[in-house]
């Protein structure tokens, strides 16, 4: 196993998918958490501007709102993690292990 | 003889804390235990009847899945043969405690919008458990947190320390729930606390020490299901009462609440901005690393089963959370004013944390407030033998099996210390909260929620993305932090202040999360740059193998084996 490690690790390839999968886990986690903080912080320092409503005929504030934006979005952008990992990375993983392993054998 | 080891030490706590209470209280406890209250007719026939049907499913499978039940893989990880669907819905039942379905709608009824803030910023954690965590943790894990961090460290004191936080963590969330279910369920089914204590106990005892994880997976899997039914039929219908439109129910609570349009604005239930920060922090990443959830990612086969779990659970539990939108909302137009549920001075019968399962029987009558009776019965009950098997592996695994028999004890053994393991914590549960019974234990969630965002957090995140972490800079990170963690909640405003009735708080702030994690952090990222040991030499070098199976899953237990 070790062997095989070693191989996958020479790998430019293997680099290059680490690489990718890693900015996009990044991104997404830094628009995560500027949205929830974004909402937290609005409350704890501007709250006049939550407190407006989203239209004259409703009572909803921008608040409450944004509080459904926010877990909704949250929901959302790990649907896109699990889309990208599914539709590339795991193939290229796969190619990656495959190729480290013929070298193996030959 | 070793094995024994866990249970005396059990059975010594437990008799200390009997021994701790006058002896009439204790004669009192157990009669109340084993007997119905005098008063018969408080008993709520119909919720009694719902359970009784929850409990015989769950016993039914737990006599199918412990005939499934032989080795250490099966009783911790169900063979890792769960799919992606059932363990995310299983997860959920893990997630949503009693606390998440009354407790945020009880803070929405008091405090109108700042209540939602305990709906939103806990789902943050459920991203960050996707994006950063989520597919390294089932390539690199076995049973339990504890393997995954000390896969290039050295094994005994890693597992010393994740262990001890673990059980620390487990039992302090332990005597939240039963509390918490003891007073819920003397509410709503008429039986004595001590009585509740003892049915949870037991059940807890035969669900994980026969059926293990298959058992507990299923428990957690029919809990979630009626959680998210019952929950989403209430909601549907008190959308029905508005046409189905959102503004007519928040209009309703408006004109209801004495807030008026303030329960739709952001008041002052959010303390100083840094304890606001400190919660986030504590709710975000103390929410992301709980070993009892963290361990349900081991279930499923490989990284692309616990990316859908955490897909599904993501959305199944924000769907939850969004739900608690309209409950706490519905409560404020349903239950405020209506004279059925207030006491003669206008306020809520049974408080704040009622408010739910009055505005069930507001909207369905006695049947729909029997079927969320038997709900919050049951959902205490999932959470609870998440707990139960967290702990129970933390101690068979990590302290009897690597720690004690250096990992030279059979499957067999292994197993007989798990099954002994969950009664140990079965009795010490009960009796926890009967010695809790009736005691502001507001301030125990804060405990493992600090230990996680503390211990946990940072291990894990740093094991797996910092090559230069060593052993010596890991556990004395761990240690310091989570002293530091328990200096700054005793001597802080809820147990110094409030508890022990000093006048002055010597640490200013409720949550100390912000601060103990940044002493962890800190802590253990110099000590491990200050490491020029050989054996931090060593660890370093390990970190490349370690990187390759993190991404592509190769030597991953029970992946294929090649």
């Amino acid at each position: 196993m070790e062997e095989l490690y070693r191989r996958i690790d020479a790998d430019p390839e293997f680099h290059a998918l680490s690489r990718r999968r890693s900015r996009l886990s990044w991104a997404l986690t830094a628009v995560v958490a500027l949205s929830f903080y974004s909402w937290i912080f609005v409350i704890a320092f501007k709250p006049a501007w939550f407190t407006q409503t989203l239209g004259p005929e409703t009572v909803i504030t921008v608040g409450v709102a944004a509080g459904i934006g926010v877990i909704v979005l949250a929901v959302t952008l790990t649907g896109v993690y699990i889309w990208q990992a599914n539709q590339h990375f795991d193939a290229q993983n796969r190619k990656i292990v495959a190729h480290a392993k013929n070298e193996h054998q030959t | 003889m070793n094995h024994r080891a866990p249970l005396a030490w059990l059975l010594g706590l437990s008799l200390l804390a009997w021994a701790g209470s006058a002896a009439a209280d204790v004669a009192t406890a157990l009669h109340n235990m084993f007997t119905l209250p005098a008063d018969t007719s408080a008993i709520n026939s119909k919720a009694v009847a719902m359970f009784i049907g929850f409990v015989l499913v769950s016993l039914g499978i737990t006599f199918w899945a412990a005939k499934r039940t032989k080795s250490t893989a099966d009783f911790y990880t169900a063979g890792g043969k769960i799919g992606g669907f059932q363990n995310g819905l299983a997860i959920c039942g893990d997630w949503c405690s009693s606390a998440a379905l009354m407790g945020v709608a009880a803070l929405i009824y008091s405090n109108g919008f700042d209540g939602l803030i305990y709906s939103v910023v806990p789902f943050g954690a459920w991203p960050l458990m996707m994006f950063l965590l989520a597919d390294r943790l089932r390539n690199l894990g076995k049973y339990t947190l504890a393997d995954i961090v000390s896969l290039r460290m050295a094994r005994v004191p890693v597992r010393t320390l994740v262990s001890s936080a673990s059980l620390a963590f487990v039992i302090g969330y332990l005597i939240v729930q039963m509390v918490g279910a003891g007073t819920l369920i003397s509410n709503l089914f008429g039986l004595h606390y001590e009585m509740a204590q003892v049915i949870i106990g037991a059940l807890i005892v035969v669900y994980v020490a026969f059926g293990g994880m298959i058992a507990t997976t299923y428990v957690q899997l029919i809990k979630a299901v009626l959680l998210l039914s019952g929950a989403s039929f209430i909601v549907f219908l008190v959308l029905q009462k508005f046409g189905f439109s959102m503004n007519g129910l928040y209009q309703a609570a408006v004109d209801n609440s004495p807030l008026k349009t303030g329960v739709m604005q952001p008041g002052t239930l959010l303390p100083d901005p840094v304890n606001a920060i400190s919660c986030g922090v504590m709710l975000i990443f103390g929410g992301a690393a709980m070993p009892h959830v963290l361990m349900r990612f081991f279930t499923v086969p490989d990284a692309k089963e616990a990316r859908r779990s955490v897909a599904w659970a993501a959305s199944l539990i924000g769907y939850f959370y969004l739900l608690t939108f309209f409950i706490g909302y519905g409560a404020i137009a349903f239950v405020m004013k209506n004279p059925e549920f207030l006491d003669a001075k206008g306020a809520i019968i049974g408080g704040p944390n009622m408010a739910a399962i009055h505005l069930a029987k507001a909207m369905g009558g006695d049947l729909l407030l029997g079927f969320i009776s038997a709900v919050a019965f049951a959902t205490i009950v999932a959470v609870v033998a998440g707990l139960t098997i967290a702990g129970a592996s933390a101690i068979s695994h990590d302290i009897y099996a690597n720690m004690l028999r250096h990992g030279q004890a059979t499957d067999a053994e292994v197993v007989k210390v798990s099954r002994i393991a969950a009664l140990g914590l079965g009795v010490l549960g009960i009796v926890l909260g009967i010695a809790f019974k009736g005691q502001n234990i507001a301030y125990l969630i804060v405990l493992p929620f600090t230990i996680s965002s503390t211990v946990f957090f940072p291990v894990l995140f740093l094991s797996m993305y910092w090559r230069r972490l060593t052993t010596t800079g890991m556990v004395t990170g761990g240690w310091i932090g989570l002293a530091s963690a328990i200096v700054m909640l005793v001597v802080g405003p809820t147990i110094w202040k409030d508890i022990m009735g000093n006048p002055e708080a010597l640490f200013p702030y409720k949550y100390p999360a912000l601060f103990s994690m940044s002493i962890a952090f800190v802590t253990m990222i110099v000590v491990s740059l200050l490491d020029k040991s050989d054996r931090a030499k060593a660890e370093l070098a390990s970190f490349d193998d370690q990187f390759v199976r993190s991404q592509t899953g190769l030597g991953a237990e029970g992946a294929a084996q090649h």
